[in-house]
């Protein structure tokens, strides 16, 4: 509705984020629990097994669960510290609304509920039905997605509903549909167990899916190549085979170069091929010029290497490719993926055990989160809401008249500029800090000041929260029962531990009354998570995404049922297309022509250096949890610059030198850290900071046409040392994204 | 020392190689009762300026314990599985002896308490048959509990090594370090 209340020092200080740590003799209960409870991390999409011992209905601790297949006990340092989490000091224990010159003040919920649904009704009637918008996110579970596609559809009857997959897989989604018709990792990583080769292309995987580590080396120690492209020495890149640092942009370039050495050595699977794909004539067509001298000036890497990682490839009986948002975050985001696409279909090695391919998803729900009707173009199933046929089968069961449910809306960040066109004035947002989280964010809350009314649901008063009118104290991962399906396609159990704390409520309680008091109760009528589940079997059946045969039983009882499963008696699919049966309307998977294109802002005279961003180990997301965990703020405190020495020579640039980076949409300063671990002509900030700290203060909200994902991985910058050596102040303080 | 139930096949395995820095075994390890919140195990960074690569220190857990060899006050004790136990409180006089004379650098004195501290390989869980918490959690499995054979039979281009060279001091551990093929000693100048 406006800038903030009060000084944004006194909200940090009501609200935080403030650091917690364990007391030094644990949590009360800690070494005596009452009990254990079988559920899963709350962070990334390895959604990693976990015990959280409870005690008088307060988490106390985690115990390792063993039994779990994908970790067996493993965990990184955020899933060892998200106990933390519960019975934090900043936990909101009743809904806020917004006073001016005051901050915030506790309200009830009957005022919370009646406030919202007026502002909704007033907004509504007076600028149509999708001038309120929704935002919501995939740390949620299923059923929450679920529940909050129907909501925004049947309640709320706006178009306008998405969520922070569009910062996460989208363009992996959209890649996947095109070539295979579906929207799911190809194998479980069982299957990467005995790969002779692995491709790592943008993916972080030791610090943002660690877990995912162990997979790698053991396919290693059975003597797997690994081959990571990365503008960084990640963890994972230091020890690989080959590690082919790309030059930000680059990718599509990489994949296509390789490609066209598949061909001229004739890498080939040509009864795949033949068979079971089409388009591949036109795909060879597109990278028939990319030569070797081509590629090594488009990516940077050393012509040799992509010889060598082409060779490896081309020659290996089985293999697995992953990708992550390091080639996914691009204005042809869309493109990197298809070219990933095409080096596995070129040989043929997909469908087949230990023949993978896949994204690796990055939120905990990101696979199922994106599955049932919580992106502005989709219904349940992964169905098209643009499609009549599934228009129709979802209106049956949702029990409305098709005509009633609204059409396609705006992606995430596509809602921004319609708030800054005035077209939205309402907002509601639920899981999900996009002031933290989307580019060029100046841009972000000079649009959230804008909104004539703006609803937040969460559990801590994040960033974004800063600026509601209303504030509503939702749930916890551990306060809600429900599903998440994995980033192998795995539906897992999520097994409430205890209940919301104070007066915040459960978030699917939260929507229910909202829908209700929009009139239309009746239909958000679910007593328990499992109802909505179940109401989700029915929806997606017949869908891509077919739920439809997994049950509650089913899931607890063999720890996870890998979809699709469509029906009671079968057991799940953990390897697709093993009867090469794709998805897509001819029933064969799709080469995609992918030419090369820049980046959609390259480096000049004026802005010379490429800026890419990404995470930590330490942090999760836009921190609105992690940033209040003390352990994990102290393991990384502050973003700081990575440049090479080379680079920073040129600046007369020393280690903790504080360096402001402009770029064409704002500037900050960030301590450098000098390091040979990355490209010479690119700079990396992490990103899950706040206020005065956050990279994507100058990141570039240009999107893929496709997949409307932000160009986060690559915009221009400049370097301005000042002189002055980043401050302890700054680095003890950042946590609080502070101005 | 109370009765226990360790399996004695059992060993500690360290690859380094395999360190991805998380910090996730400090994590864990703090977790401990005992411990009180402080880990006993360390992550660092080997030069960061010029390389991700990270090492942990953990108690090696030597045969002939040479922290427990210069203890004036007897506190350091051994156990029948050869774990290296942090100093019986009744006994330690916090005088830093064994900080001062462990070759691996690793009892620490908790300042406050004015007592040493050390790894006593997770004795509450692996003397009930777990696995230490900090080779349960380790995602990338740099920190391996389990029996020689399986490690062995896993990771054949590596072998585990408890033999190090100090000098001229020869220091034989319970935990293993794992070498490149071939290698039998670690010989630290």
């Amino acid at each position: 509705m406006a800038k903030l209340p009060v000084s944004v020092d006194k909200i940090i200080e009501k609200y935080g984020p403030h650091k917690a740590y364990a007391p030094q003799v644990g949590f009360h209960g800690a070494h005596e629990p009452d009990k254990l409870v079988k559920t899963h991390c709350c962070y990334c999409g390895m959604q990693c097994g976990i015990q959280l011992k409870v005690k008088d209905n307060k988490i106390a601790g985690f115990e390792p669960w063993m039994e779990f297949p994908f970790n067996e006990g493993r965990l990184c340092p955020k899933g060892v510290q998200r106990y933390v989490q519960n019975n934090h000091p900043d936990r909101l224990l009743s809904s806020l609304q917004r006073v001016e010159g005051v901050g915030f003040e506790p309200i009830s919920w009957e005022h919370a509920m009646s406030r919202t649904v007026n502002e909704i009704q007033r907004i509504q009637k007076e600028y149509g039905h999708d001038a309120f918008a929704m935002l919501s996110g995939v740390s949620l579970t299923n059923e929450k997605s679920y529940m909050i596609g129907k909501f925004a559809r049947v309640a709320l009857k706006t178009a306008n509903l998405d969520y922070n997959g569009r910062l996460c897989m989208v363009s992996a989604g959209g890649g996947n549909k095109k070539a295979f018709g579906l929207d799911r990792t190809s194998n479980s990583w069982a299957d990467l167990k005995y790969a002779e080769v692995i491709i790592v292309a943008g993916a972080n995987i030791s610090e943002t899916f660690p877990t995912l580590t162990h997979y790698i080396w053991q396919a290693r120690d059975k003597g797997a190549k690994l081959i990571v492209v990365d503008p960084r020495m990640t963890p994972i890149a230091r020890t690989a085979d080959l590690h082919l640092p790309i030059i930000p942009g680059g990718d599509s370039a990489l994949f296509g170069a390789m490609l066209k050495i598949l061909v001229d050595n004739d890498w080939l699977d040509h009864d795949f091929i033949q068979n079971h794909t089409a388009g591949f004539e036109e795909t060879i067509e597109a990278v028939k010029d990319y030569d070797l001298d081509w590629a090594q000036e488009k990516t940077g890497i050393d012509k040799s290497l992509i010889y060598e990682a082409a060779r490896l490839w081309g020659q290996a009986k089985t293999s697995f490719l992953l990708h992550a948002r390091g080639i996914e975050h691009h204005t042809k985001g869309v493109d990197n993926v298809l070219s990933c696409i095409n080096l596995v279909l070129a040989t043929g090695r997909i469908g087949k055990p230990y023949c993978g391919y896949g994204t690796i998803t990055g939120q905990g729900n990101g696979q199922g989160g994106r599955e049932h009707g919580h992106k502005c173009d989709q219904l349940p199933g992964n169905r098209d809401i643009t499609n009549p046929e599934h228009r129709r089968y979802i209106a049956g069961v949702w029990e409305i008249d098709e005509k009633d449910m609204p059409g396609k809306g705006l992606t995430a960040y596509e809602q921004i500029d319609a708030i800054h066109r005035g077209e939205i004035k309402g907002m509601i947002s639920i899981c999900f800090n996009p002031l933290v989280s989307l580019p060029n964010n100046n841009y972000v809350r000079e649009a959230l000041e804008k909104l004539e009314f703006y609803i937040c649901i969460d559990t801590f008063l994040c960033e974004t929260a800063r600026y509601a009118d209303i504030v509503m104290a939702g749930s916890l991962h551990e306060e809600e029962e429900g599903t998440v399906t994995t980033a192998e396609g795995r539906v897992v159990k999520i097994n409430q531990a205890v209940t919301p704390p104070g007066d915040a409520r459960k978030d699917g309680e939260i929507l229910m009354e909202i829908a209700a008091r929009l009139g239309e109760g009746d239909k958000f009528s679910f007593p328990s998570s499992e109802d909505i589940f179940n109401e989700l079997r029915v929806a997606s059946k017949g869908g891509t995404a077919d739920y439809y045969g997994i049950t509650y039983k089913k899931v607890e009882e063999n720890m996870g049922i890998f979809w699709p499963c469509p029906s009671l008696d079968h057991p799940g699919t953990p390897r697709l297309w093993e009867d090469r049966k794709f998805k897509t309307p001819d029933g064969k998977a799709h080469f995609n022509p992918v030419r090369y294109r820049p980046a959609s802002e390259i480096t000049d005279e004026e802005f010379p250096v490429v800026l890419t961003t990404g995470r930590v180990v330490s942090q999760y997301l836009s921190g609105t949890s992690t940033r209040r965990i003390g352990k994990l703020i102290d393991q990384y405190p502050e973003p700081l610059l990575e440049i090479h020495p080379k680079l920073a020579a040129r600046y007369g640039i020393e280690d903790r030198d504080l360096i402001r980076v402009k770029t064409r949409r704002g500037e900050a300063e960030f301590p450098a850290q000098v390091v040979e671990t990355i490209r010479e002509d690119t700079v990396f900030i992490p990103y899950h900071w706040g206020g005065k700290h956050s990279a994507n203060q100058l990141t570039i909200g240009n999107l893929d046409p496709v997949s409307k994902i932000p160009e986060f991985k690559v915009c221009a910058c400049q370097l301005y040392p000042t002189g002055r050596k980043g401050s302890e102040t700054l680095r003890e303080t950042a946590y609080q994204s502070g101005y | 020392m109370p009765e226990t139930n360790y399996d004695h096949d059992m060993a500690f395995f360290v690859d380094m190689q395999r360190c991805i820095g998380c910090h996730a075994c400090e994590m864990a390890c703090a977790e401990c009762e005992t411990n009180g919140q402080e880990s006993m195990i360390h992550v660092n960074y080997v030069n960061r300026a010029v390389s991700t690569q990270t090492t942990v220190q953990v108690c090696m857990h030597c045969e002939d314990p040479t922290c427990a060899n210069v203890c004036p006050a007897d506190a350091i004790h051994q156990d029948d599985f050869g774990v290296v136990h942090t100093a019986d409180t009744a006994r330690c006089i916090g005088c830093s002896n064994c900080v001062l004379a462990y070759p691996f650098g690793v009892p620490k004195k908790a300042e406050k308490a004015e007592l040493m501290m050390k790894c006593n390989m997770c004795y509450d869980r692996t003397s009930a048959g777990k696995k230490p918490m900090c080779a349960t959690v380790c995602p990338s499995q740099a920190l391996y509990y389990g029996t020689r054979r399986e490690i062995e039979e896993m990771r054949p281009d590596s072998v585990p090594v408890n033999s190090f060279l100090f000098g001229e001091q020869e220091v034989n551990t319970k935990v293993f370090i794992m070498m490149p093929g071939g290698t039998h000693r670690l010989v630290v100048e």
